[in-house]
């Protein structure tokens, strides 16, 4: 196999500690302790490797990348390497003087999540108290100090309905950007899909949301809208394909092709402490491992969108289907494709408890 | 597309990126980006020579002036193109009138 291209983009997973506790979290169920977590010099070297491999744009995210006290030298850093950079945050540690702290080290962007519009049902979902109003104290520090704002909203049975006050509450806190995102159903999502899937008429409600709001704002405000493949008849381009685009680091290191790839068994993951980032992307088996076409199984290998979707997402294979190389089953060409017409048809009318994000809950 | 919201552009105005976005030279894949809010734009070799020029004190008039020189073109042909790219660019939100 010829060299792959180089990366676009890194996700820098700084820490696993957080104070919201998001039932939807993408971080692994196994998460990584503090005392493992790399140091400043390690990352310092990783954001040096990924600047002369190709990567374009590092976001720094978590947990709450906030949690480490490095993050304005990381940014630093990053800036000097001429990486655009992205905090991906909750927001909840934002005050004047931090946040002045990384804009001033260079931060390019900002990245923050919000759980819902309603604040008691925001903090419930984050399981922390007073969340929602600190996250939009948060936006109006950023937008006051004229960092580029992106709003996050992570889509669910329990908050579908108030998209369209969603996108209202962007506009009025002066975001360029919103990602309205149906969640993702593996990790701590999948531990949680019945009570997060919604239903049909919910996810249709949603898209005319959008696309009404896409209109209106067209020249002012931007929207990503992420639709929850469960109801689509094929399946994502997860990552934009296998080692193709993107590179995920987790706090201790390990390096991945996208940040659910820990749930695959029997798998080495290569890290940053043992080797370089370029020979990683390159040579490590793991990258390799569903690079490409070849490794498709029927009816992937055979199929006219093979270079489209990719096969889809090798995690959700795995989860849905016992199998990582598996076609993904929420294609309807998929033999596994009724475990996912069964999770829809098997949701229970009323949602059940939240079982929260935290070290030792899985 | 939907047809721009923004101001008008005319050959007055004078452009500006808007804080988060930057023309980046890739000296791995050996082409200009425009970096934005959580994504790159590849650049055309048009829209690089343009946005070089883009540096929040220059008229689009003189950009024009300039690109006309340069590439011994008809300024009437290098205007059209260049009132249409900023435009597109400002309705993504990469340009701003200064």
């Amino acid at each position: 196999m010829s060299a792959p291209p180089p990366p676009m983009s890194l996700l820098a997973e700084l820490t696993h500690r957080c104070p919201l506790q998001c039932p939807y979290c993408s971080n692994p169920l196994m998460l990584d302790p503090r005392t493992q977590e790399l140091s400043t010099t390690e990352w310092q070297r990783v954001l040096d490797e990924a600047a002369l491999m190709g990567v374009l744009q590092v976001h720094f995210s978590g947990g709450e990348p906030m949690a480490r006290p490095d993050l304005p030298e990381l940014v630093r850093h990053a800036a000097q390497a001429g990486l655009y950079s992205n905090l991906i945050t909750s927001g909840v540690l934002i005050r004047q003087d931090t946040l002045r702290a990384l804009a001033d080290a260079g931060l390019d962007h900002i990245q923050l999540s919000f759980q819902d519009v309603d604040p008691a049902s925001a903090d419930r979902i984050a399981n922390m108290a007073g969340a929602h109003a600190k996250k939009l104290e948060a936006a109006r520090l950023i937008t006051a100090e004229g960092l580029p704002l992106t709003l996050n909203f992570v889509i669910h049975r329990q908050n579908a309905e108030r998209v369209p006050a969603m996108l209202e509450l962007a506009e009025q806190l002066g975001a360029r950007r919103v990602e309205i995102a149906h969640t993702q159903y593996y990790g701590w999502g999948l531990l949680n899909r019945d009570a997060l899937l919604p239903d049909r008429a919910q996810i249709e409600a949603t898209t005319e949301a959008v696309a009404a709001a896409r209109t209106r704002l067209a020249g002012r405000m931007s929207i990503d809208f992420v639709t929850p493949d469960y109801y689509e008849d094929r399946p994502k381009p997860c990552m934009g394909g296998w080692g193709q685009r993107f590179l995920n680091i987790t706090p201790t290191g390990k390096v991945l092709p996208c940040h659910a790839a820990e749930t695959i068994p029997d798998i080495t993951f290569p890290n940053v402490r043992e080797a370089g980032l370029a020979a990683i992307w390159e040579d490590s088996p793991i990258f390799n491992l569903f690079r490409g076409t070849e490794w498709m199984p029927e009816p992937c290998q055979s199929c006219a969108f093979k270079e489209e979707d990719w096969g889809g997402c090798r995690c959700q294979a795995l989860a849905l289907a016992g199998k990582a190389d598996a076609a993904d089953p929420v294609c309807h060409k998929a033999p596994d494709h009724k475990q996912v017409t069964q999770a829809i048809a098997q949701r229970p009318q009323t949602p059940p408890p939240f079982r929260y994000r935290r070290f030792g809950n899985a | 597309m939907t047809e721009a919201t923004g101001p008008t552009l005319c050959e007055t105005t004078v452009p500006r990126f808007a804080r988060g976005t930057r023309l980046h030279y890739d000296r791995v894949r050996e082409v200009w980006f425009i970096q934005a809010p959580e994504r790159a734009f590849h650049a055309d070799a048009i829209a690089a020579e343009v946005l070089q020029l883009v540096d929040g004190a220059r008229p689009l008039h003189t950009i024009i002036d300039l690109l006309a020189e340069k590439f011994a073109a008809p300024r009437a042909v290098i205007a059209q193109d260049v009132l249409a790219m900023v435009a597109e660019l400002a309705t993504k939100q990469v340009l701003l009138p200064a």
